[in-house]
């Protein structure tokens, strides 16, 4: 079948590789109808997560139709229409069984990697490294899906195969960042990122009761999107004061939640940009936490952090005094989708969640490495490049 | 420091594959103690989401653990705060030579890393009924850049803190 894979820190192609097959009872083989782009796997373009070989396939948010099930798939059968979770999760061990599906003990092949660099192993993800499985990833023709039962769920007829498939990943993660970091009726929220993980942050925060929910970047096509799609505020961070303008909106208390959507290679207009752009380059610091700083710096006291971006290791100048001194709650997480996707389709499906605006770009599968160029670049106001293989 | 990026890949892979190899829940500083005063050997310990019944039913233990046979002592008890059962395994004899231990691990013969994957394949097995296995037919080649990394996952479950 045809996938892209890829090739070497920046190097993407698309070829044959063998078609994927059943290997335990509890799998499904899908063919993939749509495939997205995802902010996590520019990180591994970059070649920041040293975990890749040569011919790995890339993706892991995508929707597709059951061709092949295993003996033991009780709830799907050949035809499904089904969005995928994009982390592969048992459902049995204690963390699924308390909603924790990211942490899953068992879903993951390669224990061992992140065992050692973090102390203990979450679960795998598609398309996402050996260090999380090495499954392959959805950017082809078809996929397996281990656990198919746990983590592939029928989408409503009523759901567009282009809304359905937000569902996968970045619907999820910017629902479970607004639930986790408590946000509730009355509060003040501030989104670092205006991606599609940050927009669903933001429209999370919204449904959850949100007061005032402000999106900060400097792209301003994807804040006018948050403005007009998702209903919420915005700043643009080269052109406005962020510092000021949040304590200003938030009554000079400092947004109640402060959700970070932007991960490991965050931007800035200022110095710290070149000096932590430095030390990532020479392997000093692995990530750049430019905005974590800023949420941290900016939540209000006893407020709450989330980060969504990902992480892969060492950050450095950490505001561990603001976090202490304030009171703040910190934490992450990567998303537990099988926790929140069927009430996410279904809100789909009433029409309170839309995503199709964040598809700005469709295009053969052949055409990936091309839309990975316009969605690294954010060229021609790409917020996410969506390919097609089978059609 | 524990994270491991290099600015090329075979750097980063090399470093992994001596790290994996090597383990790191002891340091060097410990290893170098572990091998003055030849400590026993450890018990390793995984806690399956089931109560102890499910897991040695009729006391019976699961493949995987059984097949180990006499070579290791293997206690069960119940995990506090209800997450199940613990399981504890380690070698009956200790007294292994640092060196030839060094050497079975570096060529996957190391029974310690037998009891890494008999414990991980049991709590699967006893949890989903199944022991997950990797995609086949591989979609990846060889290159001299990935084969550190290729090493260490070739040690599958067998390597890590458990
Ligand atoms: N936790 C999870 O399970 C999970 C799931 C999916 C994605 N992610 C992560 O979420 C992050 C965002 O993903 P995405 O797909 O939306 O990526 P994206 O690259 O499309 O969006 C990131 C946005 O952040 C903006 N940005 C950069 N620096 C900034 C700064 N200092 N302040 C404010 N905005 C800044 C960029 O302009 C861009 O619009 C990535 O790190 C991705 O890996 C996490
Ligand atoms: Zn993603
Ligand atoms: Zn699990």
């Amino acid at each position: 079948m045809k996938a892209l894979v890829w090739e070497g820190a920046n190097e993407l192609a698309v070829r044959q590789v063998p078609d994927p097959q059943l290997r335990n009872e509890q799998d499904a083989i899908v063919r993939v109808r749509k495939t997205v782009t995802c902010g996590s796997d520019l990180h591994l373009l970059g070649g920041y997560i040293p975990f890749m070989e040569r011919g790995d396939v890339l993706g892991h948010e995508f929707l597709g139709e059951i061709v092949e099930v295993g003996p033991q798939v009780r709830n799907h059968k050949v035809g499904d229409r089904v969005v995928v979770c994009s982390f592969v999760s048992c459902g049995k061990c204690w963390y699924c069984q308390h909603q924790q599906f990211s942490l899953c003990d068992n879903g993951n092949t390669n224990p061992m990697i992140t065992e050692n660099v973090w102390g203990s192993a979450p679960g795998g993800c598609y398309g996402y490294s050996h260090a999380l499985g090495g499954f392959a990833g959805s950017h082809a023709e078809y996929i397996r899906v281990p656990y198919a039962d746990q983590g592939a769920f029928t989408v409503p007829d009523e759901v567009s195969d282009e809304r359905a498939l937000f569902a996968s990943d970045s619907a999820p993660t910017g629902w479970m960042g607004a639930d986790l970091a408590g946000v509730k009726p009355g509060d003040v929220v501030a989104v670092w990122g205006a991606g599609a993980v940050g927009q669903m942050a933001a429209r999370a925060s919204v449904l959850l009761g949100a007061d005032r929910v402000i999106v900060i970047d400097r792209l301003d096509n994807r804040l006018q999107m948050a403005q007009t799609h998702l209903g919420v505020e915005t700043l643009n961070y080269e052109q406005q004061d962020v510092s000021g303008e949040l304590l200003e909106r938030s009554g000079g208390r400092g947004p109640d939640v402060c959700i970070e959507a932007v991960g490991m290679e965050s931007h800035s207009s200022g110095p710290q940009f070149w000096y932590d752009q430095v030390k990532q380059q020479l392997r000093i610091e692995s990530d750049r936490p430019i905005a974590a700083r800023e949420a941290i710096y900016n939540c209000r006291k006893g407020g709450s952090v989330f980060v969504l971006g990902v992480f892969a290791g060492l950050v450095d100048k950490f505001p561990l005094g603001a976090v202490m001194n304030k009171g703040l709650t910190l934490r992450g997480a990567q998303q537990h989708g099988q926790r929140y996707i069927p009430m996410l389709l279904e809100r789909m499906a009433r029409g309170e969640l839309v995503t199709e605006h964040l598809a700005t770009h469709t295009m053969p599968l052949d055409e990936a490495p091309r839309g990975y160029d316009m969605f690294k670049q954010k060229l021609d106001g790409c917020v996410r490049a969506v390919f097609q293989p089978t059609s | 420091m524990r994270w491991l990026i290099g600015g090329a890949v075979v750097v980063a892979g090399g470093m992994v594959a001596r790290r994996l190899l090597g383990g790191t829940d002891q340091g060097d500083g410990h290893r170098q103690r572990g091998q003055t005063q030849r400590r026993g050997p450890r018990w390793h310990v995984a806690t399956v989401n089931r109560p102890a019944g499910d897991v040695a039913p009729g006391g019976q233990l699961p493949e995987p653990l059984a097949g180990l046979g006499d070579a290791v002592e293997v206690q069960l008890r119940p995990a506090p705060g209800d997450q199940g059962t613990e399981i504890a395994v380690r070698l009956r004899d200790g007294s292994r030579l640092p060196v030839a231990a060094a050497a079975r691990r570096a060529t996957g013969r190391d029974p310690e890393q037998a009891i890494r994957a008999a414990l991980r394949e049991s709590k699967q097995l006893i949890e989903t009924s199944e022991v997950l296995h990797p995609d086949y037919p591989p979609t990846t080649e060889p290159t001299p850049m990935n084969k550190p990394l290729r090493m260490a996952t070739q040690q599958g479950r067998r390597e890590g803190r458990l």
